[in-house]
């Protein structure tokens, strides 16, 4: 196995996603096949190869620095479970 | 046994532009809450990022400004956590590819010496909402107007040896930033905001474990923070304890540092290229570009101050802190044609009188031409520099220009010979005892006779003249 039950679920804590305990190991088995063919594709030698950072072969289009946006808070925190005094207002998060 | 301090920072600058990073959305402070947060700032599903090029000609502008390797190709990427006022799960950063390479800053030390620190890097990112913890029962209040805001990371190496070198680091590139017009520098607003990485060891040993303390907001509590910090850190040790990685918050009332949150590892980011934005590409001619908008920077312009105008260090050194008041005082100097009594007056009076008020000295009441006409009465000697305060006092009070209070309040200087002696010999006639005990040698009295005579005429009589006419006078 190429990644642990640990680190599975770790990953998915960290990504905020929810596991039943019955489909840990499912998941710990198919995302250990997928890293296993990583690293089979890690055998190709790619010294001088630049890393891809986009499938598109093009550079980013920049925009002009000019306001273009109006305020639509009605229309947007309608769509909110709760708003105050133009707030959004979330379960108390506190460190 | 000796300790040795090592302190990198993190300076957060906000780039000084009209629209946010990614969105059209306005950056303007003070807004009504989520007001200025559109689709994009709200991270709602389906919206695209597009980059402000004037945040990309902001981040190259630093880097020419320190010296900085520009990347030709930087990369933006998402920084993965969860909290409620970072909509999208993520931060758009920079990690491997930053726009801004290995540069420098030479900060001056209290002994005059000059340091070279080493700035590792500076990337673009975009900046999170605010969190509002009180006011709400049980609640969280979210405002997202400064969401998506641009700002510059300057991360700096771990090259500063005490708190005293990381307030002189910090301070210069505040001056920096603010000579670029690339940040304005604001520390209430947030606009500069430092967070310090401090750790101990032994001299010659290898690094300590750091701490970071966060969200430092001006010069004085960056320097009490981390002196703080370091008595905290040594006292760990020396009672046999061992130093956590982790995230520390000062707090100003106690003076003291508290546990924020372990700092979690880089790699818990989960770092990735962001799939909806593409390599930016910055190519010579726009570097070149860029570096044509470069103004005269502080140290240069330092120099330039020392040589063209014969002016101190001292003096050159008050002048440069900002743009604003060395265009203030080089306007002043000009206009008046004596740089050093235009220094002497900017970095005194006019300083004193903006510190007073709490004025900036881009409004200040008395306008660098107005100034200028008033040194001009005192070189051309219409008025001495005594009564010149007080006409610099109604200038900025509003009374008008120099020449026209000089005229309302009849504070022209007397340098009519004539008048003088006939003054003069009236205060030796009213004072027949001191004149006698002058002329038996009593030297020190001489000062009674030129207050006299200044307060008889007012103090507007020419003190040279009030000089040489009482010392041949006086003589007999």
């Amino acid at each position: 196995m190429a990644i642990s039950e640990a680190e599975v679920r770790k990953v998915a804590h960290l990504a905020r996603l929810a596991m039943t305990e019955d489909s840990v190991e499912a998941y710990t088995r198919n995302l250990s096949n997928i890293l296993d063919l990583v690293a089979q594709m890690e055998a190709v030698d790619t010294d001088g190869v630049v890393p891809m950072a986009h499938p598109l072969d093009m550079t980013q289009r920049l925009r002009e620095d000019v306001v273009t946006e109006t305020n639509h808070r009605e229309a947007y925190q309608a769509v909110a479970p709760e708003t105050e005094d133009g707030l959004y207002l979330v379960p108390k998060v506190i460190e | 046994m000796e300790w040795e301090t090592v302190i990198g920072l993190e300076i957060h600058a906000q780039l000084a532009t009209k629209s946010k990073i990614f969105s059209g959305s306005s950056t303007a402070y003070g807004a009504e809450p989520n007001t200025q947060a559109s689709l994009v700032d709200l991270g709602m599903p389906g919206v695209l990022p597009v980059l402000n090029k004037e945040a990309v000609h902001m981040a190259v502008k630093f880097g020419l400004a320190i010296d900085a390797h520009l990347a030709p190709r930087s990369v933006f990427a998402r920084k993965n956590y969860f909290y409620p006022d970072l909509p999208k799960g993520y931060q758009i950063s920079q990690y491997e590819l930053p726009i801004v390479g290995i540069g420098h800053m030479d900060i001056e030390l209290e002994d005059g010496s000059i340091k070279r620190i080493g700035v590792t890097r500076a990337h673009l990112e975009e900046d999170a909402g605010k969190s509002l913890h009180e006011d709400f029962q049980g609640q969280t209040g979210i405002d997202l107007n400064r969401a998506g805001t641009p700002l510059l990371e300057i991360v700096s190496e771990p090259d500063m040896r005490n708190a005293k070198e990381a307030v002189a680091y910090m301070k210069k590139l505040h001056a920096l930033v603010r000579y670029l017009g690339v940040c304005d520098g604001n520390m209430q607003e947030g606009s500069f905001r430092c967070d310090a990485n401090v750790s101990v060891r032994r001299p010659g040993q290898p690094f300590g474990t750091r701490a970071e303390i966060k969200n430092l907001n001006s010069f004085r509590f960056i320097e009490r923070a981390i002196n703080h910090e370091v008595e905290r850190q040594i006292d760990i040790i020396e009672s046999g304890g061992t130093v956590v990685q982790e995230t520390r918050l000062y707090d100003p009332d106690r003076n003291e540092t508290r546990s924020m949150r372990s700092k979690e590892d880089a790699n818990d980011y989960r770092y990735f290229p962001d799939p909806d934005l593409l390599p930016v590409e910055i190519t010579p001619e726009f570097i070149a570009s860029v570096r044509a908008t470069l103004p005269e920077l502080p140290e240069a312009k330092k120099q330039r101050f020392i040589t063209q105008y014969s002016l101190s260090t001292y003096d050159a050194d008050m002048l440069t802190q900002s743009r604003d008041v060395a265009d203030y005082f080089e306007a002043v100097a000009q206009g008046c044609g004596d740089a050093k009594l235009a220094a002497n007056w900017v970095n005194g009076d006019l300083s004193a009188a903006l510190n007073r008020t709490g004025i900036e000295i881009a409004n200040a009441p008395v306008a660098a031409d107005a100034f200028a006409g008033l040194l001009k009465r005192i070189l051309d000697n219409t008025i001495s520099g005594k009564i010149a305060k007080e006409v610099f006092d109604a200038m900025w009070n509003g009374e008008g220009d120099a020449d026209s209070v000089i005229d309302k309040k009849g504070l022209k200087q007397i340098t009519d010979t004539g008048a003088i002696e006939a003054m003069i010999d009236e205060i030796i006639a009213a004072n027949p005892k001191q004149t006698e005990e002058y002329r038996a040698g009593k030297d020190k009295l001489f000062g009674f006779f030129v207050g006299a005579a200044m307060k008889a005429s007012k103090g507007k009589a020419n003190p040279e003249q009030v000089n040489a006419i009482l010392k041949q006078k006086l003589a007999g």
